[in-house]
């Protein structure tokens, strides 16, 4: 009978019961971490396995005549008449003499990137003493060719089914043969903007935005968020107003962000006028969204500095304003710049905001400026993501390759300042 | 004058003014040896000039940039001919901005006669004269106040005082900014949802279950009337946060408690860092992870268990959106179980009690309002969120709870209503402020009562 048991014996006849449960439960938490870290793994494995091969694209060796006649009629380089295009699907067609007809000629013409004509024209401007010599040239191909060589085009599913003819694949054959075609650094992705092709698509117009974003973000936001948390931890009274003030900051740090870009498109751009676009409101937009990321880890810094200093400070003359400016200022600078790199490194990544202030346009030019017209890293991730061509699919992840190599570093330079300016009172 | 010039040449004159303070405050009390005679040190009446040298011209810079478009838009508009002037709002804001075009040398929709040739030319020089004048104004008022202030300097004069209490107030308004910040974000929601709402009654907004934004801009169309009923996607918020958070509590949670309470300190320094990266990546990237990666995964698995399952479907949104909240659910779970005083968990390990038997009679219980607000603060994050919904969720506005049909939520419609092409008068994109409205409110109340229970429960135990 249970209830004539010794308690010991009744906690002994659950003891089993009880020690499984606790294996559960223990095994549910490694379980629960094994999640989240393997999603991490699967996560940064599909993203190179992915990304990698975008930093490699195909190009063509191919024999240019820079024939005089054709770019330099009257001895002159003349860029208006000179055709360049021509020049390079000539010397493609030299390496298929059997080829005639004007349709064999045209699906050959194909395999060509339409920047290949561009980049024999920069090469002869730059040096203007090729007119009239034959040249070895690499090329950019097709993005077609390129999806091929990475093997991302079966060959041996029906012609129908692919962006390649049967007939293109032998010419690539041909040429791959004769050593004349070849995965070299893709150098586009890093010196072009963006572009329709895929095979001449860059990032470069989209760092440069990044980057004069930032520029605004940080000269904005970092000056006034450590103002703000030196008014709010050293001088204001504990009143209404700045119980207010906490609340709400601590508020706006969890406002989603697609909020902050309805205010900059209704005060920024409808209200002030700024243009759309411009890396200036984008800067301006994400300068609001940091500063209270900013405020908070400035406000530990400065709670972290012990009070003796304050009082030592008073206690040989310095009037308050002093005792903030020189002693606790400084001494809570690293931990600032940490808030600040952590804020930054927030803001690099935000894209909602900019798709309402009209940065997500296409824009091929490298931005110069504060106010030309740019798009941002995370905005060109989303728009290359959308694109239907699988070349951008690659693209696209190497672009993510790169953004998280920036943001890898500035948290890896966040722990470093950490690391060696903290000092333990 | 361009305006970064003046700009810049105050920035000088200010450096300037801030050495001729100095060396002021020096010679009125005879030389530099002297210096004790001051009240203040001579820096303080170098900052004192260059602050006097500064902020009026400044402040009169500010205010003329923001009058100086409407005055001059109206003397231009004074100089058309009357039938001009007599024009609807609408065609004379066009007149106006063909004007300003033509006048900056930018491409103009209207033929180019005698008139407005004229009207351009006058923008022009009437911006000229503007400028002039600007430049001249601020420069004098620089140089004016400067002066004032370097012939108050005196030995007993309280310089440092004066400074302080500008830097004071500069510091305030630098605190205040937050503030400001909420209510600009406040006022510009409900501006222009207040328009829509006069166009769109509220209740067929919160209760309508159609939504369909396209509006007819010929009177004909066919299917375009336009239908603002918000409930699908309020539900296809709630759909998608539902599944976010079935994800991220339990595995939070858990994560939390074992690396607490069973890790050793090896393991937690090598998985903590791990998972904080979570929270690091971008959300733009885990948007393109779930459209190219998570949803044709979901797709294939639901399909090979017979369900029929949509390209963009609101599972694959979820997951993945429930993988990213997971280290702020842990986190704030980590701060709320060390929050509880380590008297209880002795106490219940002392009583013969096993180690998820106190964390889960004892530890966890004690520590629910901390955990009850960080999930509050977690939901609102999921119903903000935007890229992972607007990559992977898709645009069709359906009516379900079926995790494998296509939703879309809140702030999906306000990117494809915002993105392109805006008119300010149409509800179509009146709609977009009103949706943000409701975003803002809902967050904003989660957030408030997350951060007070978070608040409240940490000061219960300190």
């Amino acid at each position: 009978m249970p209830n004539q048991m010794t308690s010991r014996a009744r906690v002994e006849a659950g003891l089993s019961r009880r020690k499984r449960k606790e294996k559960i439960f223990r095994a549910s938490g490694l379980l629960a971490t094994a999640i989240g870290i393997l999603f991490l793994g699967i996560f940064f494995s599909t993203l190179v396995a992915k990304g990698a091969s975008a930093f490699v694209q195909t190009y063509l060796l191919l024999d240019v005549e820079l024939t005089a006649e054709t770019i330099a009629p009257g001895g002159e380089l003349d860029l208006e008449y000179a055709d360049f295009d021509g020049l390079v699907r000539t010397a493609l067609r030299n390496n298929f003499p059997e080829l005639s007809g004007r349709n064999d000629r045209r699906e050959l013409n194909r395999l060509l990137s339409v920047g290949a004509g561009f980049q024999v024209r920069d090469l002869v401007v730059a040096n203007p003493d090729l007119i009239g010599t034959t040249q070895e040239i690499w090329v950019p191909a097709a993005s077609n060719v390129d999806m091929l060589m990475k093997g991302n085009i079966d060959a041996t599913v029906d012609e129908s089914l692919r962006n390649l003819s049967d007939r293109q694949i032998r010419w690539i054959d041909t040429l791959d043969q004769a050593g004349r075609v070849d995965l070299r650094l893709n150098k586009a992705l890093f010196t072009n903007g963006d572009s329709r092709e895929p095979e001449l698509a860059g990032i470069r117009g989209a760092m440069m935005g990044s980057f004069f974003m930032l520029v605004v973000t940080i000269a904005l936001a970092f000056p006034v968020g450590v103002a703000a948390a030196i008014y709010l931890e050293e001088f204001a009274p504990k009143n209404r107003w700045s119980d207010l003030v906490e609340v709400n900051i601590n508020n706006l740090a969890a406002v989603p962000s697609i909020v902050f870009g309805l205010l900059g498109l209704a005060v920024f751009i409808n209200w002030m006028g700024l243009p759309r676009s411009a890396p200036l409101v984008g800067g301006l937009v994400l300068a609001l969204l940091t500063l209270p990321v900013i405020i908070i880890a400035s406000r530990a810094a400065i709670k972290a500095v012990p009070p003796s200093i304050r009082e030592a400070a008073l206690g040989l003359g310095a009037s308050k304003m002093q005792v903030v400016f020189h002693h606790v200022m400084p001494l809570a600078m690293p931990g600032m710049l940490t808030g600040a790199i952590i804020g930054m490194s927030r803001a690099l990544g935000e894209s909602a905001p900019l798709l309402m202030i009209g940065m997500i346009a296409f824009i091929v030019d490298v931005p110069g400026g504060f106010t030309d017209p740019a798009t941002a890293l995370p905005v060109q991730i989303y728009l290359w993501a959308d694109s239907p061509e699988r070349a951008f699919a690659e693209r696209t992840s190497a672009a993510i390759i790169v953004l998280l190599a920036f943001l890898l570093l500035m948290n890896l330079a966040a722990v470093i300042l950490r690391r060696r300016m903290e000092r333990r009172w | 004058m361009h305006s970064t010039t003046l700009i810049l040449l105050m920035g000088f004159m200010s450096i300037a003014a801030f050495y001729l303070g100095r060396s002021r405050s020096l010679a009125v009390v005879g030389g530099p040896g002297r210096g004790k005679g001051l009240h203040s040190l001579p820096g303080y009446h170098g900052y004192f000039v260059s602050i006097w040298c500064v902020l009026p011209p400044l402040a009169l810079l500010s205010g003329w940039m923001l009058v100086e478009p409407g005055i001059i838009t109206a003397m231009v508009v004074k100089s058309l001919p009357a039938s001009q002037q007599e024009l609807p709002a609408g065609e004379l804001n066009l007149l106006i901005n063909n004007i300003r075009n033509l006048a900056t040398g930018d491409v103009v929709s209207a033929a180019i006669n005698a008139d407005f040739q004229r009207a351009a030319d006058l923008y022009n020089e009437y911006n000229a004269t503007s400028r002039r004048l600007l430049s001249v104004l601020v420069l004098g008022l620089a140089a004016l106040g400067g002066a004032l202030a370097w012939r108050r300097i005196h030995p007993d004069l309280r310089a440092r005082n004066k400074v302080e209490t500008v830097i004071r107030w500069a510091l305030i308004v630098a605190s205040s900014i937050a503030v400001f910040t909420t209510i600009g974000i406040v006022l510009s929601v409900l501006f222009e949802a207040i328009v829509f709402f006069q166009k769109v009654p509220v209740s067929e907004f919160l209760f309508g279950t159609t939504w369909s934004p396209q509006t007819a801009i010929r009177a004909d169309q066919v299917g375009s009337s336009g239908s603002f009923g918000a409930v699908p996607l309020f539900a296809g918020t709630m759909l998608i946060t539902a599944i976010a958070m079935i994800v991220a509590v339990p595995v939070g949670l858990m994560t939390a408690i074992f690396l607490a309470e069973y890790s050793s300190a090896r393991v937690r320094g090598i998985a903590k860092p791990l998972l904080e990266i979570l929270a690091g990546i971008p959300t733009v990237v885990y948007g393109f992870f779930a459209a190219l990666t998570v949803a044709p995964w979901v797709r294939r698995v639901g399909e090979s268990a017979g369900f029929e399952v949509a390209s963009e479907s609101a599972l694959a949104a979820g997951l993945v959106m429930g993988i990213m909240i997971i280290p702020l659910v842990s986190s704030l779970t980590d701060d709320a179980i060390n929050a509880v005083p380590s008297a209880m968990r002795d106490g219940a390990l002392g009583l013969g009690s096993t180690r998820s038997e106190t964390m889960t009679k004892v530890i966890l219980p004690a520590a629910l309002p901390g955990i009850v607000g960080g999930i509050l603060l977690a939901v609102s994050r999921a119903i903000g969120e935007t890229m992972i919904v607007v990559m992977a969720a898709g645009l069709a506005a359906n009516l379900t709870a079926n995790p494998f049909s296509a939703v879309t939520t809140v702030t999906v419609q306000i990117v494809t209503l915002l993105v392109g092409d805006q008119e300010f008068d149409s509800a179509k994109t009146l709609a977009a402020f009103a949706l943000g409205l409701m975003l803002f409110i809902v967050t904003l109340i989660l957030n408030i009562i997350g951060l007070y229970t978070v608040r409240k429960y940490r000061e219960q135990y300190e």
